[in-house]
C-alpha cells in the first residue's frame, strides 16, 4: 500500500516567499530520503516553496477566486512531502517517526486510495471506456 | 490481548519489517551461519516484544534490537562453555564484539559494510543448493522481514508448510557450508540470475496468481519490488538488476487497471490507460534508461522491460509500435529462447503484420511439449482464428485453453469468448 507523508513544517505560513531551508536541515533531510530509498518503499517526493508565494483557488458558491498568499489565518499548510510503498500503516508512521523533524513540525501520514478500494459505482465512472472487441491477448505481458 | 498492547504489538511488527533484514545480514556477518543469525534476531524480536509495550519504542531501535541479539549470542556461548557444535560459530560474537569496542568506524563505511551484508545474504537466501520453493519462502523470510504465516497466506499453502521448508532450507545452507560472500566473475552472473529469478518469481505469484480465486496479491509485487529496487541500490552496475526493477515498475503501473469491478481480469488491449499509475512509469522508464546506461546490449529483463515500456508509451492501444515490440521479442528469442517467448513474438507479429503471419508462427509451437499445458497458446490461437473469421476453430481452442488454466476467473474469461464464438459460427 502507499501512503503520502505529508510535511507541515512548524509556522510555514509565516515563511518569507522566497524563504530557503538551511544547508544543514537539508543534508539530514537527504540522509533520511536515502535511507527510504535504500530501504525500496521511496516513490516520489517534492519540497514546495512557501505558502506566502502560493495563490488559493477557492470554490465560495461553487465559483472559483483565485487569492494569493500569503495566508496569515491559515495553519498547518503542507512544505512537501513524501511518496512511499509499505505494507502497513504502522510501517508508514515508523517511517515518518525516523525523519530529522524540527521542533513543532507535523508530519502527516495519509494512505493513497488505490482503484480497488472503490464501490463498484465509483470504479465504474473511473473506467469510462468502452473495451476495444477482439482485442489480442497480451495480457501478461 | 487488549487494544493497547495489539497496537504496540503493530508498531513492534512494523519496526521488525525495517530492521530485519539488516539485523540478520548484520549477525550472520558474526556467526557465519544464516540459521543461527536468524533465531538471534528472532530472540531480539521477543525481547523487543516484551519490553517495548511498557517502555515504548527505542530512539534506535535497530541497535537495540542488534544489541539485543548480540547479548543473547554471547549468553549462549557462556552457557556453551563445555563445547558444542555451536561453539565455534558463536566465537565470532566475542571477537566482533572486542572489534567494535575499540573502533568506531565512521557511519559512511558502516553503511557500506551493512550493506554488503544485505547483498550477501540475498545471495545466501537464493543460492542453487535451495530448491526454488526454499529460495522464495527464505527470501521472503530473511529480507522481506514476513512472518511464516504471512508468507503462507501469500503462497496459499498451511504454515506449516512454510515453517518445514524455512527449517530445511537453512539446515541445507549449513550443511553445504555455504560461504557468507558475494560471488565474483562469472559466478556473479549465474548467481545474480538466481536472485532476479526468484524476486520475478514472488512478483509474478502475486500479479497474476497461478492458482486461487484472486487475480492479483498486490503485497507480493510490493514485497518483489521493493527488494528488486533495495538490489538495485546494491548493485548498480549491474544493468539486469536495473532491467528486473524496470520490468517490475511498469508492470505494476497497471495494477489498478488489470481487473474489472467482478474482479475479472482485462486483457492489457483493453484496459483503460488512464488508470496506469505514471508514477510507476516513470520509475520503470527512468530504470530501463540506467540499464541501457550501464549495460551493451540489454539482457532478458532489460528486453522484456524494453517491450513493457512500448505499452507504456502508446497512449491508445492502437498507437502501440508493435514492430519494435516485434524486434524486441526476436531479440529476446535470439537471447533466451523459449516457446512463451515465441507465442508473444507471434503475437506481436499478428499485431504488426495481420493475423495470418503470426497464427503461422503459432502452428510451429502446437507440437511444442513446453507448451502442451500452457493455456495462452490455445487462448492466442483462438484469437487469432477468431480475426480470420474461423470462429469454429477458435472456439475449439478457447476451450481447450478454458480446460489448461488453474485460476478460476480466467477459466470464466476463456469459457464467454468460445461461447461468443459458438453463436458466431452457427
Amino acid at each position: 500500500m502507499r501512503f503520502m507523508m505529508l510535511m507541515i513544517p512548524h509556522g510555514y505560513q509565516k515563511a518569507a516567499p522566497d524563504a530557503m531551508p538551511d544547508a544543514q536541515a537539508v543534508a539530514a533531510m537527504m540522509k533520511y530520503n536515502e535511507s527510504l530509498q535504500k530501504a525500496g518503499v521511496l516513490l516520489t517526493l517534492d519540497g514546495l516553496h512557501p505558502p506566502s508565494a502560493g495563490t488559493q483557488v477557492s470554490f465560495a458558491g461553487g465559483k472559483p477566486r483565485a487569492s494569493d498568499g500569503p495566508f496569515a489565518e491559515a495553519k498547518e499548510l503542507v512544505g512537501g512531502y513524501w511518496m512511499i510503498q509499505v505494507r502497513s500503516k504502522e510501517e508508514a508512521i515508523e517511517w515518518a517517526k525516523r525523519c530529522p523533524a524540527s521542533d513543532g513540525d507535523i508530519i502527516e501520514v495519509r494512505q493513497v486510495h488505490e482503484m480497488s478500494e472503490f464501490p463498484p459505482d465509483v470504479q465504474k465512472a473511473a473506467e469510462g471506456f468502452q473495451k476495444l472487441q477482439g482485442a489480442s491477448q497480451t495480457g501478461r505481458s | 490481548m487488549s487494544e493497547l498492547e495489539s497496537a504496540a504489538r503493530r508498531a513492534i511488527n512494523a519496526v521488525w519489517r525495517i530492521e530485519s533484514a539488516r539485523l540478520i545480514a548484520g549477525l550472520t556477518r558474526l556467526v557465519r551461519d544464516v540459521g543461527l543469525a536468524e533465531e538471534l534476531a528472532q530472540d531480539a524480536l521477543v525481547a523487543a516484544l516484551e519490553r517495548w509495550p511498557r517502555s515504548g519504542v527505542p530512539e534506535n531501535p535497530g541497535a537495540w534490537l542488534m544489541a539485543a541479539a548480540k547479548n543473547r549470542g554471547l549468553d549462549l556461548l557462556r552457557r556453551r562453555k563445555l563445547g558444542d557444535g555451536k561453539r565455534q560459530e558463536l566465537t565470532w560474537v566475542a571477537d566482533a564484539e572486542a572489534a567494535n569496542d575499540q573502533a568506531i568506524a565512521p557511519q559512511e563505511q558502516l553503511d557500506e559494510q551493512l550493506g554488503d551484508d544485505l547483498l550477501r545474504l540475498m545471495f545466501i537466501a537464493c543460492h542453487p543448493v535451495l530448491s526454488q520453493d526454499a529460495r522464495l519462502a527464505l527470501t521472503l523470510r530473511l529480507l522481506g522481514g514476513l512472518t511464516t504465516a504471512e508468507i503462507a497466506r501469500a503462497f496459499l499453502v498451511p504454515e506449516s508448510t512454510i515453517a518445514q521448508r524455512i527449517v530445511r532450507a537453512k539446515r541445507t545452507l549449513s550443511e553445504a557450508h555455504v560461504p557468507f560472500e558475494v560471488p565474483r566473475g562469472t559466478e556473479l552472473t549465474a548467481r545474480l540470475s538466481s536472485v532476479l529469478q526468484v524476486l520475478y518469481l514472488i512478483f509474478n505469484e502475486g500479479y497474476s496468481a497461478t492458482a486461487g480465486d484472486d487475480w492479483l496479491r498486490p503485497e507480493l509485487c510490493e514485497d518483489a519490488l521493493r527488494l528488486g529496487r533495495v538490489l538495485a541500490g546494491l548493485l548498480p552496475e549491474e544493468p539486469e538488476v536495473h532491467g528486473l526493477v524496470a520490468l517490475m515498475e511498469i508492470q505494476a503501473s497497471r495494477m489498478g487497471a488489470r481487473v474489472d469491478t467482478a474482479g475479472d481480469p482485462i486483457l492489457l488491449l483493453d484496459q483503460n490507460r488512464a488508470l496506469w499509475n505514471q508514477i510507476f512509469i516513470r520509475r520503470g522508464l527512468a530504470e530501463l534508461e540506467r540499464a541501457e546506461e550501464t549495460g551493451g546490449d540489454l539482457g532478458p529483463y532489460a528486453l522484456q522491460a524494453a517491450i513493457a515500456a512500448c505499452h507504456a508509451r502508446a497512449t491508445t492501444a492502437a498507437e502501440t509500435d508493435w514492430s519494435r515490440i516485434a524486434a524486441l521479442y526476436d531479440a529476446l528469442a535470439q537471447l533466451a529462447p523459449s516457446p512463451v517467448v515465441e507465442l508473444n513474438r507471434a503475437v506481436a507479429i499478428s499485431m504488426a503484420f495481420g493475423p495470418a503471419a503470426g497464427l503461422e508462427l503459432t502452428e510451429a509451437l502446437t507440437g511444442e511439449p513446453a507448451l502442451e499445458g500452457y493455456h495462452l497458446l490455445p487462448s492466442v490461437r483462438g484469437d487469432l482464428l477468431a480475426k480470420l473469421g474461423r470462429f469454429e476453430e477458435a472456439r475449439v481452442e478457447f476451450e481447450r485453453a478454458a480446460s489448461l488454466t488453474r485460476n478460476e476467473r480466467e477459466r470464466k474469461l476463456l469459457l464467454e469468448r468460445a461461447a461468443g464464438y459458438a453463436d458466431r459460427s452457427r
